[in-house]
């Protein structure tokens, strides 16, 4: 077990370390006059020497990414052209924009995301999973071949149809509901709930036609397992089996690709928080890559791999602990 | 069925024609209603996308001429007429504001769309295929690295790196070449890690052992053993991918870091869409309508593929059949 | 005239368009017990499933009636039916891996049937699976009880699917092949156990198997079948050693026999033990995995094949013999030892300078479905050896294909078929050929006949008897089976854990057995003749205290 968490830490950390060498090439080596994007286009060419001074922007590339590595691991110090600014690891380094560390930015933006993302996992995992067992559950009968209908047209729609159709309806049309906006909780929980409640929906309307999917496939390959058939032999009931021997069989399957998802999720709700307008790291991505800033676009690549990389690890281990049978190595 | 095969030892001839992997591949999928229709649907969305200067030619019309007589500047540029302008002439009716025609740009639109998204599901199905097979194939380091690589492809997050990419490539770079690319290049390790895991899969198996016994090289198996069992579940995940990335591509466009105007796009339609259904509902529902039954019947297509090429996956979920055949055929278990 | 406990009369299953079981009647009475004997495809099967009922809602056409302790399988409800299942009559299935639920513990599944029966507390239903699975001689059953099935090793899971089959104290066990997964020693554990069980109990017994020395060795009365209809049925003593139907005879006839010595082979046989040998192996080891996951699956073999002789490997599941056979024609390394093959030692040569030797050793595989390619035609993969050793001409590549088709029993205009039009057996003489065609001093044939039926076992081995006397090839045999073993084999080489624990001439070996473990594995091997079976047993008994 401590030999398979070490093995993934180190499959993780290399990886990110790979994720950082692609993306300084990527973003700060291959696109040339850096320092012309840091300046903006309508820049001198003594105010774009001046930057290139400032971000030192003449040395070797991979001093340059020494120090980008640096500050993330230790921090660094920033020149601001009046003075230095420190900026504590992890350090991602400071927007071109508004000379907000990319860090801070991140971390203000997180809650927004976190709220969008956690209330919609709860409505999906309910809705999904639900609507799985109710058809394995149908299975061969005329619900069955409507919820896969209605899945499958889930899965057809992107997001950005069914949030812009949600609004349409709801907001717009019937106005039942407020234009979505965003409340920190810590203000009014109320409003944020009511602000939040179209994304959640339009979230878990799609992502839960994956799960209902997952959940469904799963049940009823275990249905056709011999020990099903073993419990049948002995005479117990088909919701007793349902319940205990053919839903067992989904948990490991569906709680891997959650935290897949969820992982995902944070650098990833992009379509919906824009459609939206719901301010937090999607929507800042979008407006960053918009305005070519380009610490911004690195820090918030990263953190999302970084995500990416934890949820992928977390999957692999909460799907042995779920499953047993699974020997990790 | 292979049980009453299994019976007959020496004599019987058995039953089943030589039928040909294609041919029976057909009629698997006809068998399948929805996936027929999708395949029906899909095949005439191909065609209007080919055909899209035909079209719009015979509608008389083109994707780029402006029509201000067609909308009412005063009212901000609401199209005139009902249903957002369609008449004879143009059948879809007409874009808010400029007045192009909306049929020419729906038609044109699903040229990007597809194109897209049929270059991008290429390059992930060869990058996959490749990286696969040589990880597969190849000695323990080779392995390691390749499988290294594909678990930092894993890490990209295809939307957050694909809008990062596009924002610093210079526009003059062509946009769709540029979408399928990102695309291709960022999403292939699925393909790699199931042709990775198929072929290790293959490679235990006894008839490869005995084309080595035969004294054949390692690359004529891969060719002749390995690749013709492959092409089964590659093809199922393409089927799988390909609306996947229709999907990706509108929204890119949507974001507005995708297909530039003035080259139309369902997605980016979606984006000017946004602030008009109220006035020109018409303009946000042919585009949306459009996307949907496009992935939806490409889905369908993909699951009828799916079931077409491996009839045993569908069957094993089937309650209650081939218990006998299996049970009876492991009769004896070996070391 | 009590009623009997199973009553079986005209019963027919469809399967779709394939008849399993033809009006099929027979009884069973009460506490007796009956053996239905057949081959793949016989329908003993579906019968069995059909005790329970256990085609419903699968598809399955079923007709005629089927009457299981005072229960009308066809024509009862549902919940009468579930009253039956498991606590009337209770089904052990032929896997206990997969029949068994990877995720609940032993304890908790048998405490579970047991509820559905009794109105017992969780406690009482527990306390009753841990009585059970000490009754049928799992060690520490309190312990056990609340291990998952996988930490059991198979003949303990056959045993705890056993203890859930006794859980309610049924009055009928039905056995589907309940020891074929299993090792030989473990199926002579696991039939001593149903047979003291039955004894105790007092319940009726329908045991499913293919292997007619399994129901000799445990049953009363035993019914033959085929082609979904019943042939023979009679007193075991009387049907074994009396058959009276023709296919009973030519089933038994094909049956291997341990007890009988190889019949005399005309023709020359190598024989010259002081010819050089054709192969040597000398302290052959290989490991798998690394660190402390490393196993050892061959732990220094030492052996010799000559041309023209018979090399029988015997072993359990895990004794490493496959691994050996591999490494004897190069298709697995070996960690260390050597090898020599006509004089040179080709242990350590790459493949590449292997090559000129290379099609001289081949191999014939176990498995007839997964040794050729679905995708190739038969012909193209008997010609493989052909074309790599340098033929380009079509017509004599055709030519060759067809005559060695021929050569295997097989029409050999077929070149352009595919796997699946064979059966098993045909699907193993294109393995033959295919070996054959790269025109081999030594074959090594893993497992060759074990998935196959007993009448087309004998035509198998009596093939590669054959051609081995026509080309005084060398012929590694590897199988479980010792009666198999015994009847192709001039020497044999018995292994577990990877050595080779006796090696000898066939018949001193199995005449006078030296180490105890070749003792107990032929005292294992279920005999023909009934009137033996409880002086098998006895030995058992004792071969196990001691």
């Amino acid at each position: 077990m401590t030999g398979f968490l070490l093995r993934r830490l180190g499959g993780a950390v290399f990886v990110l370390l790979s994720l950082t060498v692609i993306l300084y090439a990527v973003f700060y080596v291959a696109p040339g006059d850096v320092a012309q994007i840091a300046c903006g286009p309508r820049c001198s060419p003594a105010q774009v020497a001046q930057v290139t001074e400032q971000l030192r922007l003449d040395d070797p590339v991979y001093t340059q990414y020494w120090h980008f590595l640096q500050g993330i691991v230790a921090g660094r110090d920033f020149s601001t052209g009046t003075g230095v600014e420190h900026c504590a690891a992890p350090c991602l380094g400071v927007s071109y924009q508004s000379d907000q560390q990319v860090m801070q930015l991140i971390l203000t933006k997180l809650p927004v995301t976190g709220s969008l993302v956690i209330g919609a996992f709860a409505l999906w995992i309910l809705l999904g999973v639900g609507t799985g067992v109710l058809s394995a559950w149908r299975r061969g009968r005329i619900t069955e071949r409507v919820l896969t209908w209605l899945t499958l047209a889930g899965i057809a729609t992107p997001v950005f149809v069914i949030g812009l159709l949600l609004i349409i309806i709801f907001c717009s049309t019937l106005q039942w509901l407020p234009s979505p906006t965003y409340v920190p909780f810590t203000e009014d929980p109320e409003q944020w709930a009511w602000g939040l409640l179209l994304p959640w929906v339009s979230l878990a309307l799609i992502e839960s036609a994956k799960y209902a999917r997952l959940t469904r496939s799963s049940m009823l390959e275990t249905l056709a397992e011999d020990h099903v058939r073993t419990f049948r032999a002995y005479g117990v009931g088909e919701p007793a089996i349902m319940r205990r021997h053919a839903l067992r069989g989904a948990v490991a399957p569906v709680i891997a690709l959650s935290a897949l998802d969820f992982g995902s999720m944070f650098g990833g709700a992009v379509l919906t928080e824009s459609l939206f307008g719901i301010p937090g790291i999607g929507r800042e991505l979008v407006h960053a890559v918009k305005v070519v800033d380009l610490p911004v676009v690195v820090g918030m690549v990263l953190v999302t791999g970084f995500f990416v990389v934890l949820a992928n690890a977390v999957a692999d281990l909460l799907y042995a602990l779920a499953d047993r049978r699974v020997v990790l190595s | 069925m292979s049980e009453a095969l299994l019976v007959q030892e020496a004599g019987a001839a058995p039953v089943a024609a030589p039928a040909s992997g294609a041919r029976q591949f057909w009629l698997r999928l006809r068998a399948q209603r929805a996936a027929a229709v999708a395949a029906a649907v899909v095949l005439l969305l191909l065609l209007a996308a080919l055909a899209a200067p035909l079209l719009a030619a015979l509608a008389g019309q083109d994707p780029d001429t402006y029509h201000p007589d067609l909308v009412d500047s005063a009212a901000g540029g609401v199209p005139i007429g009902s249903f957002g302008g369609i008449s004879a002439d143009h059948w879809f009716g007409v874009e808010p504001q400029t007045g192009r025609d909306l049929f020419a740009r729906v038609v044109y639109g699903a040229r990007v769309s597809l194109g897209v998204a049929v270059a991008a599901t290429v390059l992930q199905v060869a990058i996959g295929l490749v990286v696969g097979l040589a990880a597969a194939l190849g000695n323990r380091w080779i392995d390691q690295v390749l499988s290294r690589i594909t678990d930092i492809n894993v890490a990209l997050p295809l939307m957050v790196i694909a809008l990062a990419l596009l924002a610093i490539v210079p526009p003059s770079f062509p946009r769709p070449v540029l979408i399928a690319l990102v695309i291709g290049g960022i999403n292939w390790a699925g393909t790699s890690k199931i042709v990775r895991a198929q072929a290790l899969a293959l490679k235990s198996l006894d008839f490869v052992s005995a084309a080595r016994l035969a004294g054949r090289g390692r690359w004529s198996i891969a060719r002749r053993e390995l690749l013709p069992s492959l092409a089964a579940p590659v093809i199922t995940y393409a089927a799988l991918l390909f609306p996947v990335n229709i999907t990706v591509e509108a929204a890119l466009s949507f974001l507005g870091v995708g297909i530039k105007p003035p080259t139309p796009s369902w997605g980016q339609m979606l984006t000017e869409a946004d602030t008009w259904y109220q006035s020109a509902p018409t303009y946000l529902l042919i585009p949306a309508g459009l996307l949907f039954v496009t992935v939806l019947s490409l889905t369908v297509l993909g699951e009828g593929v799916r079931t077409a090429l491996d009839p045993r996956a569908a069957s094993r979920l089937r309650i209650g059949t081939g218990r006998e055949e299996r049970g009876e055929r492991t009769k004896e278990r070996a070391s | 005239m009590t009623t009997p406990l199973v009553q079986v009369e005209d019963l027919t299953i469809d399967f779709g368009t394939v008849r399993a079981v033809d009006g099929l009647s027979f009884t069973l009475e009460a506490g007796a017990a009956l053996g239905v004997v057949g081959e793949s495809g016989s329908g003993k099967s579906a019968s069995a499933s059909a005790l329970l009922g256990l085609h419903r809602g699968t598809g399955a056409r079923v007709t005629g009636t089927v009457r299981v302790a005072g229960t009308d399988v066809g024509t009862a409800g549902e919940a009468e039916l579930r009253a039956l299942r498991g606590a009337k009559a209770a089904m052990v299935f032929q896997d206990p891996l997969s029949s068994l639920d990877p995720y609940y513990t032993v304890g908790d599944q048998i405490a579970e049937v047991y509820r559905v029966h009794n109105s017992a507390s969780r406690r009482a239903a527990r306390a009753r699976a841990v009585e059970v699975l000490d009754r049928v001689g799992i060690p520490d059953a309190a312990r056990r009880a609340r291990s998952r099935p996988h930490e059991f090793s198979g003949g303990m899971r056959q045993r705890a699917l056993i203890a859930m089959a006794l859980a309610c104290e049924p009055r009928l066990i039905v056995a589907d092949e309940p020891t074929t997964a299993l090792d030989v020693t473990v199926q002579a554990q696991i039939l001593d156990l149903l047979h003291e069980l039955r004894r105790e109990t007092g319940m009726g017994l329908l045991l499913v198997t293919h292997d007619v020395g399994v129901a000799a060795e445990s049953v009363d009365d035993v019914l033959v079948m085929q082609h979904g209809r019943a042939v023979e049925r009679g007193p075991v003593a009387e049907v074994l050693g009396a058959p009276r139907q023709p296919y009973t005879r030519e089933l038994l006839a094909s049956v291997p026999r341990i007890d009988e010595k190889r019949a005399a082979v005309p023709g020359p046989r190598a024989a010259d033990p002081d010819a050089a040998p054709l192969l040597e192996a000398v302290d052959l080891r290989r490991e798998f995995g690394r660190g402390a996951r490393r196993v050892t699956a061959v732990d220094g073999v030492s052996l010799t094949v000559h041309a023209g002789e018979t090399l029988g490997i015997v072993g359990e599941s895990g004794s490493g013999k496959t691994t050996l056979g591999r490494m004897l024609v190069r298709l697995l390394d070996p960690t260390s030892g050597r090898l020599r093959y006509a004089g040179e030692e080709i242990g350590s040569f790459s493949e590449k300078a292997f090559l000129p030797h290379r099609r001289e050793l081949q191999m014939v595989f176990q498995d007839p479905v997964a040794s050729l390619n679905p995708r190739r035609s038969i012909g193209e993969s008997v010609a493989d050896p052909l074309r790599a050793a340098g033929e380009s001409d079509e017509t004599r590549i055709r030519d060759r294909v067809r005559e060695l088709l021929e050569r295997v029993g097989l029409d050999g205009s077929r070149y352009e078929r595919y796997p699946h039009e064979f059966s098993g057996g045909q699907r193993q003489r294109i393995g033959i050929a295919r070996a054959l065609a790269a025109e081999p001093k030594l074959i090594v044939c893993d497992e060759p006949v074990s998935a196959l039926d007993v009448t087309t076992q004998a035509q198998v081995i009596a093939l590669l008897g054959e051609l081995q006397r026509e080309l005084g090839i060398g012929l590694v045999f590897i199988a479980h089976d010792l009666a198999v073993v015994r009847q192709v084999s001039d020497r044999v080489a018995v292994m577990r854990q990877g050595r080779i624990v006796e090696q000898g001439a066939v018949d001193e070996v199995y005449g006078s057995p030296q180490d105890p473990y070749t003792k107990q594995l032929l005292a294992a091997v279920p005999a023909l003749d009934p009137a033996h079976a409880a002086a098998r047993r006895a030995t058992r008994s004792e071969l196990a205290a001691a």
